[in-house]
């Protein structure tokens, strides 16, 4: 069991929480993910780490409540638990260690940057946090971004806060004002794909981090499998850090939809079941 | 009832080989409730006074671990069938599973005497009915533990092998520790062989009878990752490392059009059903989709278990795709039995040749092209050649791939001194099971490339031993220990 010590709903529907993983806080590095099942009927989602204290043994997630699994995770309170945590899975974020970093991210993906955006920093990089969101009330993490960057944008896609626009619209102005030797962008995939198209151009060395539906996270099933340069992957294992410049994303946008149906199904099933979470929506 | 009686040795070839009381074919394919029923006492006595007691019993040699088969056999005829089952246990820990999912007829039961003229002894289902009788009886003996040798130990994995290993190591007195990567012990036997073919109770019996013996098992922690072996060797005080990881890795065709929604690997297919339940979705969270026509490619028993878990979902037609014939492929004959009996349309001497999807994505379509069997390969069985012109479409919206297993090599890759070969297929000396890095043993199929349950095991007995003497000899190797693929032994 790992119990939830911290709970902090950070946006309609999104939580913030400390949960306790001593030995996959012990090994957590940049870039990587964990597991979780709620109880023993839950499916194994994947869920990156938005940072971690290796002395308590603590990780720090962030969730958005998206479906069947994800809106009961949120609706958990501090003190309950996780019935399994498995971690840390996938390779550390690498990237090319010269002049500016520029992390993008949007939704959850801009938690799963900040480990990349404190390292970098630690390493004496100059670091630029851009975080992308629909509106205001769904900008998350902003003040740990602030803490941790050199400059940090904010675009929203309705204007109700920082640049009017998308992530693309910061990191053009980022990229006329200074040279950036690497660029991560960690969120949906439409916001991934617009970033790599626009810097593959101009061959800035680009990373995204593919959220394939998963299973075990460990290369077992294949069901994360990916297409880069035209070569199949496992999201879980070789990555889920690839080039954006090579990324098949039709096909990742298209695996991502393969349970549209079934995930419809689960949603009604957890109206019947708990009414009051599913509201939450 | 079970009074044993005397049998002349005319009377005793008369006995017909007695058969297991099965669900119907029509029932079982609507459930996941184990297909056979096992033997009645009266059946299993008069099924074990079949055998003649062979003064060269070459039963024993087809056995990968020699059960005792004779021995044991006399004891179900006499009606003692606790005292079956410790027999068996002295060279095989598992006989609930191993008579369930041994492929008998290429070994014990293919070499018995009985069988040069009539049907071989039942010597699985007996075995599977010793340990049933002693499991469900309650006569399970209490582990007997040597004391403390003061030496820890961890095991990687809980499959056969790694079950068998901590059971070997845990008896000789060594505090050992499992380390699992899913959340539910059991390897193979639990997430790819399905529920009416090996019942949850029987690996869990298996598993709680360790943990009585003082074994803990850490699930939710992938060696590589969570912890390295290094770490475990160097920081956290294992004085040896025992690696069960076996060969979980799929292999993909490469054909086009495969990374279409609807195509999985056996292991996902399998995994989702057996592992997360996905039959009971949504009261289970995890989905699977398994729609109106399945194809499934492959031979082997991954093949048969994706055919008939398929068949349990409910679809119109499950088709399954080998590019041998009947007599080439590697399932169990009685798997094959039951996938025919249960329905499942069989292509032989087919493979697929693309995919063809639809505007959303999905599989609609698979080609599939004849095969003719050509000369002898290196495993000896006629290479089945394509024949051009021959494709055909099937209307299909799943398809499961069952062509094999690599291994994994996320442990290999952050231990680069455990050497493998080309494949990743780890090296041990078969001797002892040590792997080219001191301390550190392997056995199942991590270091065959995938084999079986019995095998796995009994690697696993060769390596905990091995284990245990280096242990014991003081942590001493012995330098240029000549390593080996499994495979060539
Ligand atoms: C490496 C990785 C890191 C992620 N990090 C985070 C994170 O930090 N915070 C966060 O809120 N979300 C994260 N996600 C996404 C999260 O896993 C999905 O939102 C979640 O699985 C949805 O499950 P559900 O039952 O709530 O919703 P559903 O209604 O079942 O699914 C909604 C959508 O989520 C995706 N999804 C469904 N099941 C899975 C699955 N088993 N694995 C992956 N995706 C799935 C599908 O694209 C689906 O269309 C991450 C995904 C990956 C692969
Ligand atoms: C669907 C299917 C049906 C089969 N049917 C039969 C049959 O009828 N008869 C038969 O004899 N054989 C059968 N086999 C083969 C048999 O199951 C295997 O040979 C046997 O399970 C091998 O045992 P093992 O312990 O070496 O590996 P496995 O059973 O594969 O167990 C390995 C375990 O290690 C864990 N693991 C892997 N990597 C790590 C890591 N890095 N850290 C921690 N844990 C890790 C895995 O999660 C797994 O639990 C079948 C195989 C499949 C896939
Ligand atoms: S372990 Fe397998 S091969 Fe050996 S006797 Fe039992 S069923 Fe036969
Ligand atoms: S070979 Fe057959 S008949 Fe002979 S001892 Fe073995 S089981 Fe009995
Ligand atoms: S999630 Fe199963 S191989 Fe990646």
């Amino acid at each position: 069991m790992h119990r939830i010590l911290e709970k902090k709903i950070v946006a309609p529907m999104t939580a913030m929480m400390m949960v306790e993983a001593p030995r996959v806080a012990r090994k957590a590095q940049p870039g990587q993910f964990v597991i979780v099942r709620l109880n023993d009927e839950g499916e194994r989602i994947p869920l990156s780490l938005a940072g971690w204290d290796r002395e308590a043994g603590t990780l720090r997630l962030i969730i958005q409540g998206i479906g069947y699994s994800t809106k009961q995770m949120v609706a958990l309170k501090a003190g309950d638990a996780f019935l399994d945590v498995v971690g840390p899975l996938g390779r550390p974020t690498h990237l090319p260690k010269d002049d500016t970093l520029v992390v993008i991210g949007g939704g959850y993906g801009a938690g799963a940057v900040l480990p990349n955006a404190i390292q970098a920093v630690s390493e004496g990089r100059r670091t630029i946090g851009v975080i992308g969101a629909r509106s205001k009330d769904l900008v998350l993490v902003e003040a740990d971004m602030r803490k941790v960057c050199n400059e940090v944008y904010v675009t929203t896609n309705d204007g109700s806060y920082g640049i009017k626009g998308f992530v693309t619209h910061a990191l053009e102005i980022i990229l006329q004002k200074e040279k950036v030797g690497a660029i991560l962008a960690v969120g949906p995939v439409p916001m991934m794909r617009a970033v790599g198209e626009m810097t593959r151009p101009l061959k800035i060395p680009t990373i995204v981090s593919l959220n394939a539906v998963m299973v075990d996270g460990t290369g077992m099933c294949g069901g994360c499998r990916v297409s880069v340069g035209g070569e199949t992957k496992f999201a879980c294992v070789d990555g889920p850090d690839f080039d954006a410049h090579i990324v098949d994303y039709d096909l990742l946008v298209s695996r991502q939809k393969m349970y549209a149906a079934e995930e419809k199904q689960a949603l009604d099933h957890l109206c019947r079941l708990m009414p009051q979470i599913a509201e939450m929506a | 009832m079970n009074t044993p009686r005397k049998y002349t040795p005319k009377e005793r070839m008369q006995i017909p080989r007695q058969t297991m009381p099965e669900q119907e074919p029509e029932v079982r394919r609507t459930n996941f409730k184990e297909v056979p029923k096992g033997f009645t006492i009266e059946a299993a006595m008069l099924e074990a006074a079949r055998c003649i007691e062979c003064k060269d019993p070459t039963c024993i040699e087809g056995c990968p671990v020699r059960v005792e088969i004779p021995d044991f056999l006399r004891l179900v005829a006499n009606g003692d069938f606790a005292a079956a089952a410790r027999k068996i246990k002295e060279t095989n820990i598992l006989p609930a599973i191993c008579g369930r999912v041994c492929p008998q007829e290429k070994q014990c039961e293919a070499v018995c005497k009985v069988g040069k003229k009539n049907k071989p002894v039942a010597i699985g289902a007996l075995e599977r009915f010793s340990a049933d009788y002693e499991r469900m009886n309650n006569l399970t003996q209490e582990p007997v533990v040597a004391p403390p040798t003061g030496f820890k130990v961890a095991v990687v994995g809980s499959g056969p092998a790694g079950l068998t290993g901590a059971f070997e190591l845990a008896k000789r007195g060594h505090k050992v520790t499992i380390f699992e990567a899913l959340h539910k012990p059991g390897g193979v036997l639990f997430y790819g062989i399905p529920r009416f073919r090996l019942p949850g109770e029987v690996i869990e019996a298996e598993v709680s009878y360790l943990q009585r013996m003082g074994v803990e098992i850490i699930c939710n922690s992938l060696v590589g990752q969570t912890i390295t072996i290094d770490e475990l060797l160097e920081e956290e005080g294992f004085d040896g490392v025992f690696l069960g990881t076996g060969a979980g890795l799929p292999w993909f065709t490469n054909l086009p059009g495969e990374n279409l929604n609807g195509i999985y690997s056996a292991n996902e297919y399998l995994t989702r059903v057996n592992l997360m339940r996905a039959d009971r979705f949504p009261e289970s969270a995890t989905p699977v989709r398994c729609g109106k026509r399945v194809a499934v490619i492959g031979g082997g028993n991954t093949a048969m278990d994706a055919a008939r878990v398929s068949l349990r979902m409910g679809p119109e037609k499950v088709y399954v795709f080998y590019r041998r014939t009947r007599d080439e492929a590697p399932a169990r004959f009685e798997e094959l039995e039951h996938a025919i009996a249960e329905g499942v349309d069989f292509h032989w001497l087919t493979a697929p040749t693309r995919y063809i999807g639809d505007d959303n994505g999905y599989v609609k379509q698979i080609e599939i092209q004849e095969m003719a069997l050509g000369e002898p390969d290196a495993s000896g069985r006629r290479r089945p050649v394509p024949q051009p012109g021959s494709e055909r479409l099937y209307d299909v919206d799943t398809v499961v791939l069952a062509l094999g297993f690599g291994v994994n090599p996320l442990i290999t890759q952050t231990t680069p001194d455990i050497k493998t070969d080309k494949r990743g297929v780890v090296l041990v000396d078969p001797a002892t099971g040590m792997t080219s890095r001191e301390g550190v043993f392997a056995a199942g199929d991590v270091i065959t490339g995938g084999a079986t349950v019995i095998l796995a095991m009994g690697q696993a007995r060769t390596a905990a031993m091995g284990m245990h003497e280096w242990l014991m000899r003081g942590r001493a190797g012995e330098p240029n220990r000549p390593l080996a693929t499994a495979a060539t032994y």
